[in-house]
This record gives C-alpha cells, structure tokens and sequence, in this order.
C-alpha cells in the first residue's frame, strides 16, 4: 500500500490528552473526534488538513491515556499515517488494532514542515519528494503485519474464529 | 530458564513452555475492564462485529467513573451503554453509582484483582494493580472488545527494568514521592514498553495505598506494568478484600513464592539511597519535569485536588486531614477532596476526617475521577493554576488549554491549600 501526503511536523512525547481532549470523549464517531485532533496545541490542525496527510513526530508518540478515541481522532481528521521515532505502547496497540498506518523511523528531524512524503507501508520505505531522499524502517514484525493485512484486530479475530481456530 | 515476576506471570497464562523479551504472545486474562469512556467503544465494536455473548460473565468488570455521576446528557448515554450491556450478559462486577469507585481504587479494594493474575483495562492506570504482585496493563478499546469475545490479549512480552530503593523516607515523603523522583530521573519514555520492577528495603516497609501510587504512576514512565512482588503486607490486604480464595494455605504459598528469579534477566537496574529524598512536585507539562516542593514556595495556587487513582485512598486522606485539622484553607482557593471509593467515602465520614475538610473550607465530593482528566468538579479556566495528587499535567488536563497542573503527594496538597501556594508540609505542621 502506497501512501502520499503533505507532512505535519510535530515535537516530542505528544500524548493523547493534546490529541483529543477528554471533554470530546463523549462520542466514538471518528469525524467527530476528527475535528477537535489536536486542538488543545494547534488548534487550526484539523482544519489544515487534507485527506492523505502525514503526521511526522519525534519520540515517545500518544503517551498518557488509553483513549482509543486519540488514534481514531487521526483518522478522523483525514490524516493516513503517522511516522515518529517511538511510540508508546498503548498508543502502538491502538493503531495497529483499528489499522492507522504507522511507522517507526530515526531522526525525524530530517523531515521538514509540508514535505511531501510518499510512503510503501509493505517495503518500510519512506520517499521524501520535496527533498528528493529517501528513509528505510523496519518491517512490522509477522504477527503484526496479519492483524494490519486483516484491517485490524476485530477482523483478524473474527477470521480466525471463521476457521475455526 | 530464569524469569522475572512479570515473565512468570505472562507464560502461566499461555500454553508455552518458554517466552522471551520482544516476542509476541496470545495470552489468556483473568479480568477485562472497562469504563464509561472506553466500554462504550469496546461494546460498540464487539456487536459490530457480530459477536453475541461474553467469554465469561464473570470475568469482566465495567465501571462508570470517568464523567460518573454523569456530568452531561452524552456521558449519561455512555453510563447507559455500560448498565444495558451488563443487564444483557448478566455481568456481575458493573458498579453502580452508590457502589462505584474510581476503578483502580474500587478492584483491589473489591478483592478482584489478586497476586498472580493477568489484568487487561481500557484504561491506562489499569497498571496500577501491580503493586499486588499481578500483571495488569493498559489496553485500548479495540483489546477489550477482543477480550469479550475470548478472553485472550495479545502481548509483545516487554523486557523489565528493576528499581531499588535503599535507606529510608523522610517525615513528608511517601510512594507518589518516589514515583515522581524516579520518573523525573529517567523521563516519561524512561520505561518505553519496559515493565518496571519495584524493590528494595523501602518499598517492604511501605503499606499497600502508598505501593499502588507507585506502580499507577508506571505508564507516566511508558512502562506496561508497575510490579511489586507479593510479601506479607501484600497478603494481608488481599485476604480483607477476598477472603475466602486469599486465606486458602494454597494461595498463600503460591503468592509467597511469586518471586523473580535470581539471574532473570534485566535490561537495567537502578539503585538509589532515598534517604535525602523531599517531597517532590511534577511541575507543568509533563510528569517528568520534577522539583522539590520547597523549591517552588512561590508558585501561587487557585485549586487544590486530592484525589483520583494516584492518591484518593484512605491513607492519603488521613495524611491530608491531620494537616488541615483546625486550619482554614487559604481565602479564594477552591480545595476539592475526592475520595477514591464509596468504602473510603464511608471511612473518611466516620473517622472525621469529611467534618476536617468541611471545616477547612473544601469541599468533599463523591467518587469520580472528575477533575483529573478535565472531566467535571472542578475544570480550570485560563490562567488558573493548580496542585493534584493526581497522575498528569499535560496541556489542558484539567481545564484550559492555558491553565496549569503541578502533582504532589496529599501532605503537600494539603500543606499548599493552607498557604494558598507549593508549601513543604512542615511549613504549617
């Protein structure tokens, strides 16, 4: 799957109280949600994007709550992946469960405010053709690649009870 | 093979012979919870899903707490969600308002989270009950709605760092001073997918309140679990909260034995002599950025908030009341005390320490985690500024965007409510 967006450029330890704050957390409709992405830091993010986006972030991405309503806020908003040097490991779950594009990648800081970045979710490779690079990440290891390859982990439990497993 | 605790915990609830860091596992649960924030999603995706019935009613816990007593039409349509879906599977453990606590407070307390178990929650501060000597962790909506449907997780099996305190704590100082210290020391990605180990002469000499502040306060650190292996202290809260399962020789032997092994496998240890240790205070905006509460006498306060998961339990009530008795609060501030359950709610009114409260001039509120997330009783407006002891202090956690959170222990919340700014306890004592 090949992704291709403009980039929003984001800072360390980004949690998931700046990515949707709590007094939203009384709906679970994406697009809802999608409109108060992180509102509380930037609050014209939502309206700056366009479908296709990328979030590029620096270490320790969607800390704090469990709120799924954070990842689900990202997608709402239209943006299709999100790259950081780390994730925290609630946040990391989240994504790969309701299948947000996401990738792990070093030095962020090579990536720039509006580059566009096209990106091969399969192959790890990341293009940047405003800069004409490109960046390698690491695969997902194999039993995450079947949840995403599933569409997310519901599907994947409902396909492996449908074999009966 | 030599194991730590957590690695223990995790391969009994597999059907594996052996695990290893960084690998990934299907594990079975002993207990699946939700609240009135995240249940709604997770029911919501297991009936998309088309799946009818829960693995096992007994075997799932659902708490309104976050927006409960509902604050609004839309959290009163979430409360719903959970009381319908618990009248529809027949599950027991759904507390009402009259019997719900703030949940990390209210399991323990209800004696349904025990030493030895594995404990998913849609709730990040579900790490919490590792200071029994369990593995509990943080899931999303998505591994609860997983969870209804067969009581299994998937984990990647995170490595553990261990951390022992030596010496001894000051008057003042206690387990949210040392969660503090520690995550001030090694950042809020300090224990990144890392289970944190909690040892040493310090943490055997504390009670069960001041052990469960330090493992809720994991994940400020990006740690899976906060775990403590089980000792006696662990056993004698177990057996008031569950009698009949925890007095068992069985039990006993078995929570006793609950041990890391002696060559498991760390990826670091740290040791620190806490003996000089002072109260600490996380200031704004991470939990990480940590002073000396004497050190911040000029940060003036408009809230004060003893509370929430971290700090709303007996202990820490008692603690604040024997500093406020006979005192006021500082005129203007708003001083809100939040006990964590209806147990304790009954104990502070019993033992006077509501009347101390009252007399202060806070107020004494029922249990909800309310404040602490920006949820309700008690949202900061622009500008303000306030001391918790609760867990957080990102941007506009409480309230305002613009507005301010620092993080204490209850002895200096309640110290700083007098003097209406940060104050050591013994300023006032």
């Amino acid at each position: 799957m090949i992704i291709k967006g403009k980039v929003h450029k984001l800072g360390d330890d980004i949690n998931t109280d700046d990515i949707i704050a709590a007094k939203y957390l009384v709906s679970t409709d994406a697009t809802e949600l999608g409109r108060h992405c992180l509102e509380s830091i930037k609050p014209d993010f939502a309206a700056g994007v366009s479908p296709g986006d990328i979030i590029v972030a620096g270490k320790n991405f969607g800390c704090g709550s469990s709120r799924e309503h954070a990842p689900l806020s990202i997608k709402g908003c239209g943006i299709s992946a999100v790259l950081a040097e780390s994730f925290a490991a609630i946040f990391f779950r989240n994504a790969i469960n309701i299948g947000l594009p996401f990738l792990e990648m070093k030095k962020t800081d090579q990536i720039s405010d509006g580059d566009l970045l096209e990106i091969d979710l399969s192959g790890g490779i990341i293009k940047n053709l405003t800069k004409n690079k490109s960046y390698k990440t690491a695969a997902f290891p194999r039993f995450l690649q079947e949840i995403v390859t599933k569409g997310g982990l519901m599907n994947w439990i409902r396909s492996k009870k449908e074999q009966g497993q | 093979m030599a194991y730590t605790i957590a690695e223990k915990i995790l391969l009994a609830h597999t059907d594996k012979k052996d695990i290893k860091p960084g690998e990934f596992i299907e594990a079975r649960v002993d207990l699946a919870l939700g609240n009135d924030i995240t249940a709604p999603l997770a029911i919501e995706e297991f009936k998309k899903s088309g799946f009818k019935k829960v693995f096992d009613k007994n075997k799932i816990v659902l708490v309104p707490d976050h927006f409960a007593p509902a604050k609004d039409l839309r959290s009163a349509n979430q409360c719903k969600i959970l009381s319908d879906f618990a009248k529809e599977q027949k599950i027991k453990n759904y507390f009402e308002v009259g019997c719900m606590g703030i949940e990390h407070a209210l399991l323990p307390e209800m004696g349904l989270v025990l030493p030895a178990d594995l404990v998913i929650g849609a709730d990040s501060h579900t790490c919490t009950y590792g200071a029994l000597g369990c593995y509990s962790t943080g899931v999303g909506s998505t591994d609860l709605a997983r969870a209804f449907i067969d009581g299994k997780c998937w984990f990647k099996v995170p490595p553990s760092i261990k951390f022992i305190y030596k010496g001894g704590l000051k008057k003042w100082v206690g387990g949210k001073d040392l969660i503090l210290f520690t995550i001030g020391n090694i950042g809020v990605d300090g224990a990144l997918y890392k289970v944190m180990e909690f040892t040493g002469p310090v943490i055997r000499k504390l009670g069960m309140d001041d052990r469960f502040a330090i493992s809720n306060m994991a994940i400020e650190a990006g740690g899976r679990t906060g775990i403590i292996e089980p000792d006696e202290i662990t056993l004698k809260y177990v057996q008031q909260s569950q009698k009949s399962k925890a007095k068992s020789q069985k039990f006993k032997a078995k929570a006793k034995s609950l041990k890391s092994d002696s060559d498991a496998r760390y990826e670091r240890i740290y040791e620190w002599d806490v003996s000089d240790l002072e109260p600490q205070v996380a200031c704004p905006h991470l939990p990480s950025n940590v002073k000396p509460a004497a050190k911040l006498s000029n940060i003036r306060l408009d809230q004060v908030v003893i509370g929430s998961c971290t700090n709303g339990r007996i202990s820490d009530l008692r603690i604040a009341a024997a500093i406020l008795k006979g005192k006021k609060i500082k005129a203007g501030l708003r001083l809100i005390v939040i006990p964590a359950t209806q147990k304790i709610y009954l104990e502070a009114v019993q033992e006077g320490l509501a009347e101390t409260f009252v007399k202060a001039g806070g107020i004494f509120s029922t249990p909800t985690c309310g404040p602490c997330l920006g949820g309700h009783m008690g949202i900061l407006a622009e500008g303000e500024v306030a001391l918790a002891t609760t867990n957080r202090n990102f941007i506009g956690r409480m309230g305002h965007p613009k507005s301010f959170v620092y993080l204490s222990n209850p002895a200096v919340a309640a110290a700083s409510a007098i003097t209406g700014r940060i104050t050591h306890p013994k300023e006032v004592v």
